[in-house]
């Protein structure tokens, strides 16, 4: 501990180009390598899911350079079921822990919550450090699963035993793929706690004079709380992971039962139990649904109320509802097992926790709605993909009505209607809120502001792109379209749904390819964007009181005083439209 | 950038504005004087904190497998894990010990208690080495028995846990012996003494967890 | 502003099209029928929802921009707060309480006791259903006896006489009308039964036996389909619920019986 606390580092700015911008202790700098992680990994899953949406709908296409990616698992060029499947498996992955996890909490509340909260740095700066790198190496591990006999895993990011625990004879890829994804999940375990104690230590200590709790910027509430969900959800996760890698490697059987016979072979395992993977993963699997989104709904919260120039509706409803998510978010992960054999009366009563969880999901919509009203509403790019987070929110989370009853998830469960509710809440509503927060904040990261009109127009493709994606999903699951199948030749009843696959195909393509405007956006503005003033968007917190980007330690030597909270805007009486946190008057 | 330059620099002045207006609930420190300090220790507390999450993880695995099979055999445990056990608590007791003396000013009683405990640690480590040996040699593999399978698993990432709390115990003694223990090294010897504590509690639980359920 | 009218639009089809069009295949018992109606119920509650919430959205937009005064101040209405957090848990426990009924039928009562009983095991990647014969009972198994290629997927003991009238099929055939007990276990991964006209899911879970029981009202073919990932064929895992004429199916099962001599 002693040896990453702060006071063994030097109190000056490196100069050395390594200690500068590769193994740098700057909160600022590794926020922004948490951000190039992500963007990195979002483009790689994103491409992924693009092959697999090709595969479903054109499962026999002959392409040439796909079997120079994968001579093995596309021979000929035709892309085969395990090879479909280990895209999936990867996609989930990278997409879930890299991207998700990854940009808003660790990327964007490493870059902000210092400077929100009025301090010079994060509590530990050297743990931060071994954090990213921890996670970068993570991310090297998980992708090289590509690379080794078998290829990647082929067990879905869910990685359930016993397909995941009996090695490579459950298929291909479950070998020495998965012990990679084992290992690399394990080490994002440690990254993600090492970074959740720091923020924890960093906002309960280090706020600024007069910073209380109930003046933080919504976003820090977001990020404290999604510290405490990583925190206890990682743990578990990681002891999880433990277990699972010694059924696989040491002869162990907990999570194996007795008499498996797999392609004619009885295992040698016996007495474990299946399900108990499933709620030792659930456990961390539902906090981190919210892990994902809480950020999103922080950065929104902030956006609709800098840009409606008005104070957020119901603060304390906000901060409460955050909380409250947090901790119902511990006592629901029985919704994922309502088919798995678990005791049905344990289904019920996770069924009812459920429901609860939805009531401050409403409360904070209802109150973004509040907020809007008799707004005056600027719409910048930001914006917009805030108010498009709103708009996906509302459409993601109702769909997660009819999946939290178990009556209703008899027949949905593991259906398309599954993977349009997660996707447009988890992934693209979460998504949205980093597009947002990445638009509100470049000009503060890089000193540059980004250009509107790219951004509206990639807005609007993307928005249409995704409800065109994921809107016809809820029909697929209606039909009871099963998903992770790699195609859908063998069922009379799927095959009548393949116009449907092929619109959705169509539209990821479009939509993906849209996202060229947001890299020529990112490249264009960074080198040609016009300069970025100290506070461009007239907003009231402490990160545009200072430079852009900012200094150093943050604010030149001095120690900002809060006198306020965050959303003073429109006050009678006040010379401007919104009141900075720092002004004493 | 750290608490290390306000340290240096003296008393927090306020900058400019006049102080808060008396209706300010207070807020937070400022990052002033002592801020280091309690942050390392509220990190410390939060990770201790995972660290009983990640423990509590493993127990309702052992309990939820040990109630649902039929094949739980019960794993004798080797009779070191009780020397093994003085061991950690007199390693404990001598860290206590040494804190007194610093806080009395005997830094001299200081090194030769710490150093004593870092032993002791040291000790607790070997032991546990040996009662493995004693379990491989009675034929008890991880693989024999969930029971076993758990001992090996919980004894292992225990002493996992011991040896980080090791490294930092051997930080603190070379810091010690090289006479470089100022005030703002007295955060690494009590997160150090506190964390130490924590590890022995949780072995005293895994021993009682398989004394009872192993 | 053009995003209010991109929500609002977005916003009528979706409402409309949920709310003329249904893409569930026609339910074929009293289970399905029920099933039916909570989802419609769920379906009008969330849509209710889902349009005011949407359109007040478009609302806002549409009529709250910037025109260079100063926005309303108001930090919030507590009485509003009560009002729509109550509202919305009264709402979403009532919708679950609800649908007690429908999950009580399935799990919580018992199949009855004149049910037929049919053992299903699920391997990578096939479906084998057992049924007990003429003399009502199940033979002996042995997992070292497991021989698919033989055509003995259940591992059956020749030597047990109450196996020798055992009968194996590759789809699961039931007389219309006939309460059917499925004993589920799977061999080797997790696997799940599904039947789209049942409107029923279950996983088949290793080391488990699980129960699942329906009644099938209407004769026709309908496929089953693997719903729980299980490897790389998982997308071929089909078989087919046939139901037949309660003379029909003992027609079937002469002609498999004769097989077997």
């Amino acid at each position: 501990m002693s040896e990453t606390s702060a006071t063994h580092v030097a109190h000056h700015a490196p100069t050395s180009f390594i200690r500068k911008y590769i193994f740098s202790t700057d909160h600022k700098v590794i926020g922004i390598q948490y951000w190039f992680l992500a963007l990195f990994s979002v483009f790689l899953g994103m491409g992924l899911s693009l092959l697999m949406r090709f595969h479903m709908v054109f499962p026999d296409a002959k392409v040439s350079w796909f079997a120079t990616l994968w001579p093995k698992g596309a021979e000929g060029g035709i892309m085969t079921p395990e090879l479909y499947l280990s895209l999936m498996t990867m996609h989930g992955t990278i997409m879930v822990f890299f991207v998700l996890t990854t940009a808003p909490q660790a990327g964007f509340g490493n870059s902000f919550l210092p400077l929100q909260i009025g301090a010079e740095d994060m509590a530990f700066p050297v743990l931060n450090m071994m954090s990213f790198w921890t996670t970068f190496l993570a991310l090297a591990v998980l992708v090289m699963a590509f690379f080794v006999e078998g290829g990647a895993p082929l067990g879905g990011w869910t990685a359930y035993p016993p397909l995941s625990a009996l090695g490579a004879v459950a298929g291909p890829g479950m070998g020495a793929g998965m012990n990679c994804w084992i290992v690399s999940i394990a080490l994002f375990c440690g990254a993600s706690l090492m970074g959740a104690i720091n923020f924890i230590a960093t906002l309960v200590d280090l706020r600024c004079k007069g910073m209380s709790m109930m003046r933080l910027p919504l976003t820090c509430w977001s990020w404290f709380v999604t510290a405490i969900l990583s925190l206890l959800g990682f743990a578990v996760l990681l002891s999880a992971g433990i277990l699972l890698l010694l059924d696989r490697v040491a002869g162990t059987s907990f999570f194996l039962p007795a008499g498996l016979v797999v392609n004619d072979q009885i295992q040698n395992h016996k007495g474990g139990s299946p399900l108990l993977w499933q709620h030792l993963f659930w456990f961390f699997g539902h906090p981190e649904v919210y892990i994902a989104i809480l950020p999103g709904m922080g950065v929104t919260s902030q956006i609709l109320s800098v840009f409606a120039r008005k104070p957020i509706f119901g603060y304390k409803a906000m901060v409460y509802a955050v909380c409250g998510i947090g901790f119902l978010g511990f006592l629901v992960w029985g919704h994922h097992m309502f088919m798995s054999g678990m005791n049905p009366y344990t289904a019920m009563a996770f069924s009812i926790l459920t429901m609860t969880i939805g009531v401050p999901s409403a409360i904070k919509t209802f109150n973004w709605i509040g907020t809007l009203w008799g707004a005056k509403i600027r719409f910048t790019t930001c914006m917009l993909f805030a108010l498009g987070f709103v708009s996906l929110f509302i459409s993601g989370g109702l769909s997660g009505i009819f999946l939290g009853q178990p009556a209703l998830d008899l027949y949905f469960h593991d259906t398309y209607f599954v993977v349009a509710h997660f996707h447009l809440i988890m992934g693209v509503a979460a998504i949205f809120g980093m597009f947002a927060g990445t638009f509100y904040w470049f000009p503060k990261m890089f000193g540059k502001m980004m250009n509107e009109t790219i951004g509206k127009i990639h807005f609007y493709l993307t928005f249409i792109g995704v409800y065109c994606i994921f809107t016809p999903m809820h029909q697929l699951g209606m039909a009871g379209n099963p998903r992770r199948y790699a195609d859908f030749k063998e069922f009379e009843f799927m095959g009548q749904l393949l116009p449907v696959h092929t619109f959705i195909t169509w539209a990821a393509i479009l939509t993906a390819t849209a996202q060229v405007l947001f890299v020529i956006n990112l490249i264009w503005s960074w080198w040609k964007g016009a300069k970025a003033s100290d506070n461009p968007w007239e907003a009231t917190t402490l990160e545009w009181t200072v430079s852009s980007p900012p200094p150093f330690d943050n604010f030149a030597g001095k120690h900002p005083v809060v006198y306020r909270g965050p959303y003073e805007y429109a006050q009678p009486g006040a010379p401007k439209d919104y009141t900075m946190q720092t002004d004493p008057t | 950038m750290d608490m290390a330059g306000s340290l240096t620099s003296g008393v927090w002045k306020p900058q400019g504005p006049p102080p808060p207006v008396p209706d300010d609930p207070g807020g937070g420190s400022g990052g002033g004087r002592g801020a280091s300090r309690r942050a390392t220790f509220t990190g410390l507390f939060v990770a201790m904190a995972s660290i009983v999450m990640f423990f509590a993880a493993f127990t309702s695995a052992l309990v939820v497998r040990r109630g649902l099979s039929n094949d739980w055999l019960p794993t004798p445990l080797p009779g070191i894990l009780w020397l093994n056990t003085a061991l950690l608590l007199a390693s404990s007791a001598a860290l206590e010990m040494g804190r007194r003396a610093l806080r009395a000013g005997a830094r001299e009683a200081f090194n030769r208690y710490w150093t004593g405990g870092t032993l002791l640690g040291a000790l607790f480590l070997g032991g546990q080495y040996l009662a493995w040996q004693q379990l491989l040699g009675a034929g008890i593999y991880i693989s024999t028995n969930p029971s076993s399978s758990f001992f090996y698993l919980l004894t292992a990432v225990h002493a996992l846990h011991i040896a980080g709390g090791m490294a930092a115990l051997l930080y603190v003694n070379v810091q010690a012996l090289r006479l470089r223990l100022g005030p703002s090294k007295r955060t690494a010897v009590d997160v150090t003494a506190v964390y130490w504590h924590f590890v022995d509690v949780l072995w005293i639980y895994l021993l009682l967890l398989f004394l009872i359920w192993g | 502003m053009i995003l209010a009218f991109l929500v609002w639009a977005f916003t009528l089809f979706v409402t409309a099209y949920f709310m003329f069009t249904t893409w569930f295949p026609p339910g074929i018992n009293a289970h399905a029928a029920a099933y039916d109606q909570q989802f419609r119920l769920t379906l009008v509650i969330t849509g209710v929802i889902f349009f005011l919430a949407q359109m007040a959205l478009g609302w806002v937009m549409f009529k709250y921009g910037d025109d260079g005064k100063r926005a309303e101040y108001s930090h919030g209405n507590n009485r509003l707060e009560v009002l729509w957090t109550s509202a919305a848990a009264v709402l979403f426990v009532g919708l679950v309480l609800m649908g007690t009924t429908i999950w009580a039928s399935v799990h919580f009562t018992d199949p009855p006791a004149d049910s037929m009983v049919i053992e299903v095991n699920a391997k990578q990647f096939a479906w084998s259903f057992r049924y007990p014969g003429p003399d009502g009972k199940f033979g002996r198994t042995d997992l070292k006896l497991i021989n698919d290629s033989a055509g003995n997927p259940f591992g059956i003991d020749e030597k047990d006489p109450a196996g020798k009238d055992d009968v194996v099929s590759s789809a699961v055939k039931v007389p219309v009308g006939k309460p059917i007990l499925l004993k589920m276990a799977a061999r080797d991964v997790i696997h799940n039964f599904f039947v789209r006209e049942l409107r029923l899911k279950q996983d088949l879970v290793p080391g488990m036996i699980i129960p699942y029981h329906f009644q099938a009202d209407t004769p026709g073919k309908y496929e089953v389909a693997c719903s729980e990932l299980c490897g790389l064929g998982h997308h071929q895992m089909r078989s087919v619920l046939e139901v037949m004429s309660e003379a029909d199916f003992a027609k079937w099962m002469q002609e498999q019986l004769a097989q077997k001599q």
